[in-house]
């Protein structure tokens, strides 16, 4: 596995997007930080200011994800790694683990930029100091959720096998669809609860009083799913020709 | 050496490879034939199991693709030039092939300069002419110094320059005792390259031999008389049991050489104004042979291209 691991690695890193993708979402988040700091007026700045611009890092990371296998098909190289490989399984698991490793790193250089960025510029009142285990789950858990959402975005691509479609599915799914679900009748809001990335969200921000889950079980709800996405994505790699 | 035992691939209700059976030996180069859309790259696409026959098997040395433990060691191949991503530098490409298969770095430079692209080799893949990715393909088909070679189409889109060292190469690798199976649709190509041969038309196998045995079993030789008293010696050859056909002002006379009809016009005394023995080419067999089994055809030959093809 260790080999496979290299093998990936060297893939992801040998062509610029994950680098453009890291570059962006970090500029994003940061940079959000920075202009809600310096826009910043009535009562002192808290912690969770200092996140507002996570979600855009977190779109970026999952394009980049996605890329990282769709690019494959694209290009045919999933032809070539297969030939080199021939266990899509391992070869797959291998890939998606350096993705979600690079994500995660991505989202907790962006959490903590994010935070330091904002303490830098406000000078930091008791408010924004991170203490409790809330506190603490809000920023050092964005690597968590990155990771995780990695694991989904490259799953969705092997299954779709096309940059456009799997990015617009990552993009709208947790913009739109998720929110939109709200508006059908009597059920809309139960499902609404169980949609992953609005569970996900909760672990970042608190579960909240209607919260079906707690923090921690939120974040288990949304590895959960990863899971399951990318069970079928092994499923269908191996059963598919390449 | 590759073996396929009864190999079948159906796409839906099309039947891409038709209960294919053949064995490709080692140390010689063995052409694989057929016209467009006869299922040679579908085939080479099984034998390296990126595609699952729908029944059938092949083999590698006794062994299928997937269960090859690091398989670029035992096959290498050269399917598309073009699989390779286009930001990716040359080098970087074959960094990660070697990578996969535990091979040193300093492999990576030396199969470069086989292949003559040391110079070009931190350059982005995307920016290769045809020419310079069929050569990268080369390159990473024999990273791990492989026992079975396999290349589709290699001399596709290629100068003259290009077409001959694609040549010299394969057959320096069958003289070092590798399997080499290489595919195409041009015979005149495989007549050069190949000295096996399996062909193949609309998935089915057609033929599996030598080349040269190829050439004399399919191609019905023919001679060319014309004579003064052409009816006079077209009864008498069809008397001694020929066979005949009108060519403009000539006769074509098969089934009988051309010393035979000479002899027979001498004690007939007949005059003879040419005897002209008419050779099959590989592309007369290969017609003849798949005539029935091209997948896209025209309803009529273009002009001027039926009586005289290139000839091999």
């Amino acid at each position: 596995m260790t080999t496979l691991l290299a093998t990936e690695r060297i893939k992801l890193f040998t062509t610029r997007s994950p680098w453009w993708s890291a570059f962006l979402a970090l500029g994003l988040t940061i940079g959000f930080a920075g202009l809600v700091a310096l826009n910043h007026n009535g009562g002192p700045l808290r912690v969770e200011h200092s996140q507002f611009g996570i979600q855009f890092g977190l779109m970026v990371v999952t394009v980049m994800a996605a890329l990282a296998i769709t690019t494959e098909y694209r290009f045919a190289t999933i032809r070539a790694t297969f030939q080199a490989v021939p266990n899509r399984t391992s070869a797959l698991l291998a890939k998606t683990t350096v993705v979600a490793v690079l994500a995660a790193v991505i989202g907790e250089v962006a959490a903590f930029g994010s935070w330091a960025t904002v303490k830098v510029i406000d000078g930091g009142g008791p408010e924004l100091a991170i203490t409790t285990g809330a506190d603490w789950r809000m920023v050092a858990g964005a690597g968590l959720v990155f990771g995780i959402a990695a694991v989904i975005a490259v799953a969705v691509g092997t299954l779709v096998r096309q940059s456009a479609g799997a990015i617009s599915i990552l993009l709208i799914w947790p913009l739109l669809v998720e929110n939109l679900v709200q508006l059908i009748p009597g059920a809309g809001d139960d499902i609404h609860n169980w949609m992953p990335f609005t569970v996900a969200g909760r672990f970042l921000n608190g579960p909240g009083p209607d919260a079906p889950l707690s923090a921690w079980g939120s974040l288990f709800y949304f590895a959960a799913v990863a899971a399951v996405l990318l069970l079928a994505a092994i499923t269908a790699v191996n059963k598919r020709d390449a | 050496m590759i073996e396929a035992t009864g190999l079948t691939k159906h796409y839906g209700r099309t039947v891409a490879v038709d209960n294919l059976s053949f064995t490709v030996g080692e140390g010689r180069v063995t052409g694989f034939l057929g016209p467009n859309g006869a299922g040679k790259s579908t085939t080479m696409r099984m034998i390296l199991g990126l595609d699952s026959p729908t029944s059938g098997d092949v083999r590698i040395d006794g062994q299928h693709y997937r269960d090859l433990h690091q398989p670029l060691r035992t096959v290498g191949a050269l399917l598309d030039a073009k699989w390779v991503h286009p930001n990716r530098s040359a080098r970087a490409h074959l960094r990660w092939l070697a990578a996969a298969t535990k091979l040193p770095r300093s492999r990576i430079d030396q199969v470069l300069d086989l292949v003559g692209l040391g110079a070009v080799a931190n350059k982005n893949a995307g920016g290769f002419s045809l020419g310079m990715s069929q050569r990268l393909g080369i390159a990473a088909a024999l990273l791990g110094d492989p026992r079975v070679l396999l290349f589709d189409e290699p001399v596709n889109g290629l100068d003259p320059e290009g077409i001959l060292w694609i040549r010299k190469f394969m057959h320096q690798l069958a003289d070092e005792g590798r399997t080499v199976f290489v595919s195409s649709h041009l015979l005149s190509e495989m007549a050069q390259t190949a000295q096996d041969l399996v062909v193949i038309g609309r998935g089915k196998l057609i033929y599996q031999g030598t080349v040269d045995e190829f050439i004399a079993n399919a191609t019905e030789s023919t001679v060319l008389v014309r004579s003064p008293t052409l009816e006079k010696l077209g009864e008498h050859l069809l008397a001694a049991g020929a066979g005949i056909s009108d060519d403009g002002d000539a006769l074509r006379v098969s089934g009988m050489d051309s010393a035979a009809i000479g002899e027979l016009a001498a004690t007939r005394q007949i005059v003879l104004h040419e005897l002209s023995p008419q050779v099959g080419s590989l592309e007369q067999a290969f017609i003849h042979l798949t005539g029935d089994t091209v997948e896209y055809r025209t309803e009529e030959p273009a002009l001027g291209t039926t009586e005289e093809g290139p000839t091999a």
